[in-house]
């Protein structure tokens, strides 16, 4: 049988993340309905963990250095599986490896691709998928009737339990010696998360703030209001990236996963790489003053207060 | 060293985004265009590696809404030449497979060492610039990029895997770089600098004609996402609103 759908697996090291079994739960789907088989590759050594028997092959590519990370090199890996056994559909994520090596992918394949995708279905002979664009303001409904075709997805968008299944399925070893010699970049170092500072993971209340704090001056407003609750403080990517607050405080896709009961967030928009790091709060309490912001999706409760009318009267009452 | 940057316009996300009428777009006649903020993170590393080696910085952007300032603001913030590519509806959506060949083009008859752009941008429905771009170069490209070294002929970056951890790699020169952040946050310049560039700097057009055909993404339409219920809102004064907050928090035992 043809090969309809081939995930690719995006570990580096450690475990396999969720979101390859949210592709393989969503890929069976779509290798039933293109009635072939379901493929998942993995780049370098198999995690000895994972359970990947929903699937019906799994593709271990050869000869690539485990011990770090390299964009020609991977591209060069998963190329060749794509040309050896032409999948109708390539699952990659909207993470990393997605947003380095699909765009590429697709591009040396002359193939339509889709991206940030959170919902993909086949529909006679069409893919019908659902992106998020705008930092998740507005959604695309679009069709692909050209196939190979790749699909990119937002982690976080699709089931993942369904995905994960006991059993192997059969192992087929592929060696891309060849192209990977030719490729024009080689990986040297994996640097694991500085882990010194603040833990933001662990507290049961955090007072998060976003770029519309403004600027760093602004920013001793919402430390004293996070000191008045014996709060650690959070913040979105931007904060971190102006040098306003330390890597450790950052939320979301490229920082911290966070949990606690109550999530205050004030001045953040909820992008879709914010969200993937707090979703999964207890209660979510927004201050935004735009009432169309994203976040307010999420959110158990919110205000369009301005944050600078607002935060000064939460830190009087809790402060007494 | 020369170092390209491809900038381009996006739509303002703080402001309201409305859909056009036959639904498959934004009404692009009443968004505010601004410059893409990673956009602005890649011209703030290339810079950055101009201030500490001999390199010469070219910015490239198509002809969108307002280019002509954030151009002269590149201008005015060191880059060394502005190159406007025109050939297109600037009025309309475009495709970024599309943007990759007509930066492609542009670049074909240009001798350059590597091109920056920022890592994403918010209407990418097809795919992200850079990796696109590389491999229409046929050169090596990384995207989440938080680290660009150069020694020689030499590129060493880092790129962001999630969760904290970082890969570092080399590449082979020319090559394509997505970037997450710069070294240090973009730099201001003031208006006055602006105007400055304006009145001694000139913005090069060039016409890209070109026939595209890339398999793409059909939008049937495009949506505001459904509000789910949402966020229960809270009303008053900001103190009845924040009264409201504490004791929400007081319930939890948390304050
Ligand atoms: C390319 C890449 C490589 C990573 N490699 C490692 C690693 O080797 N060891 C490690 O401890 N953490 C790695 N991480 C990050 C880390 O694993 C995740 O952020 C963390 O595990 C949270 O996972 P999650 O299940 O909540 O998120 P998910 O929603 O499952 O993942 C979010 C995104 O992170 C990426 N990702 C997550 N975990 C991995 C992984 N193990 N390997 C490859 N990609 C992953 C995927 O691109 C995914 O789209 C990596 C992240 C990326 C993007
Ligand atoms: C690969 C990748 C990984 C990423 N990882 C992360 C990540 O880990 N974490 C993360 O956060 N982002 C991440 N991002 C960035 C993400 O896409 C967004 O750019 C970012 O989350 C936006 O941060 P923000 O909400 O603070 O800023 P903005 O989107 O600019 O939002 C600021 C908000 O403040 C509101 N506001 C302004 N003034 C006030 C006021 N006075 N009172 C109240 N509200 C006000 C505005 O209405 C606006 O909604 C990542 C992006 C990429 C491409």
């Amino acid at each position: 049988m043809a090969i309809a759908v081939l995930v690719v697996g995006e570990r580096v090291a450690g475990e396999s993340p969720d979101v390859t079994f949210e592709l393989l739960g969503r890929g069976r789907e779509l290798a039933d309905a293109l009635s072939g088989e379901l493929a998942v590759v993995v780049v370098n050594d198999l995690d000895e963990g994972a359970q990947f028997g929903i699937a019906d092959v799994l593709y271990v590519v050869d000869g690539m250095d485990s011990a770090s990370y390299s964009a020609p090199q991977w591209e060069a890996a998963i190329g060749a599986v794509i040309q050896r056994v032409s999948p109708q559909v390539v699952l990659v994520s909207t993470g990393t490896v997605g947003i380095d090596l699909a765009g590429a992918l697709a591009t040396k394949f002359n193939a339509p691709l889709a991206s940030y995708v959170i919902d993909v279905t086949a529909q006679g002979d069409k893919l019908v998928v659902t992106s998020q664009l705008y930092g998740g303001k507005l959604l695309s409904e679009g069709e692909i009737d050209a196939f190979p075709a790749f699909v990119s997805v937002l982690p976080g968008s699709l089931p993942v339990e369904k995905g994960r299944a006991q059993g192997s399925p059969r192992v087929e070893h592929i060696d891309a010696g060849d192209q990977l010699r030719l490729s024009k970049g080689r990986g040297t170092e994996l640097r694991e998360p500085d882990t010194s500072g603040v833990d933001i993971t662990s507290a049961a209340l955090l007072v998060s703030v976003g770029r519309g704090i403004g600027s760093k001056e602004n920013l001793e407003l919402v430390a004293e209001l996070a000191e008045a609750m014996k709060a650690p403080l959070s913040a979105s990517r931007p904060v971190i990236d102006q040098g306003w607050l330390p890597k450790p405080h950052q939320v979301g896709k490229s920082g911290k996963k966070v949990k606690p009961t109550v999530y205050l967030a004030f001045g953040i928009s909820g992008a879709p790489e914010h969200l993937e790091g707090m979703r999964s709060a207890e209660t979510i309490i927004a201050c935004n003053t735009d009432p169309s912001a994203p976040i307010f999706e999420v959110a158990h409760y919110g205000t369009t207060l301005d944050l600078f009318d607002l935060v000064p009267e939460l830190t009087d009452i809790v402060g007494g | 060293m020369h170092i390209v940057v491809a900038m381009r316009q996006l739509a303002d996300l703080v402001e309201e985004l409305e859909v056009n009428g036959d639904g498959t777009d934004i009404d692009r006649d009443f968004v505010k265009f601004v410059s893409n903020e990673w956009d602005e993170a890649a011209l703030e590393e290339a810079l950055t590696i101009k201030d500490e080696s001999a390199a010469s910085v070219t910015v490239v952007a198509l002809d969108e809404p307002d280019v002509d300032q954030t151009l002269y603001a590149a201008l005015a913030k060191g880059a060394d030449r502005a190159v406007k590519l025109t050939g297109h509806d600037p009025s309309a959506w475009v495709r970024t497979r599309e943007r990759a060949q007509r930066i492609a083009s542009f670049l074909a008859h240009e001798e350059f060492d590597l091109v920056l752009t920022g890592v994403q941008a918010a209407d990418d429905l097809d795919g992200q610039l850079a990796g696109i771009l590389g491999s229409t170069l046929d050169i090596p490209h990384a995207a989440v990029v938080v680290g660009v070294e150069l020694t020689g002929s030499s590129l060493r970056v880092a790129q962001e895997l999630g969760g904290g951890l970082v890969g570092v790699s080399e590449l082979e020169l020319p090559a394509v770089l997505g970037v997450q952040a710069a070294r240090q946050a973009p730099r201001y310049a003031s208006i006055t600098r602006i105007r400055q560039a304006m009145q001694t700097q000139k913005i090069e057009e060039q016409e890209v004609s070109l026939e595209v055909t890339t398999p793409q993404v059909t939008v049937r339409r495009l949506y505001p996402p459904e509000k789910q219920g949402g966020a229960t809102m809270l009303t008053g004064s900001a103190k009845d609103v924040a009264t409201e907050i504490v004791n929400i928090l007081r319930s939890k035992g948390l304050v």
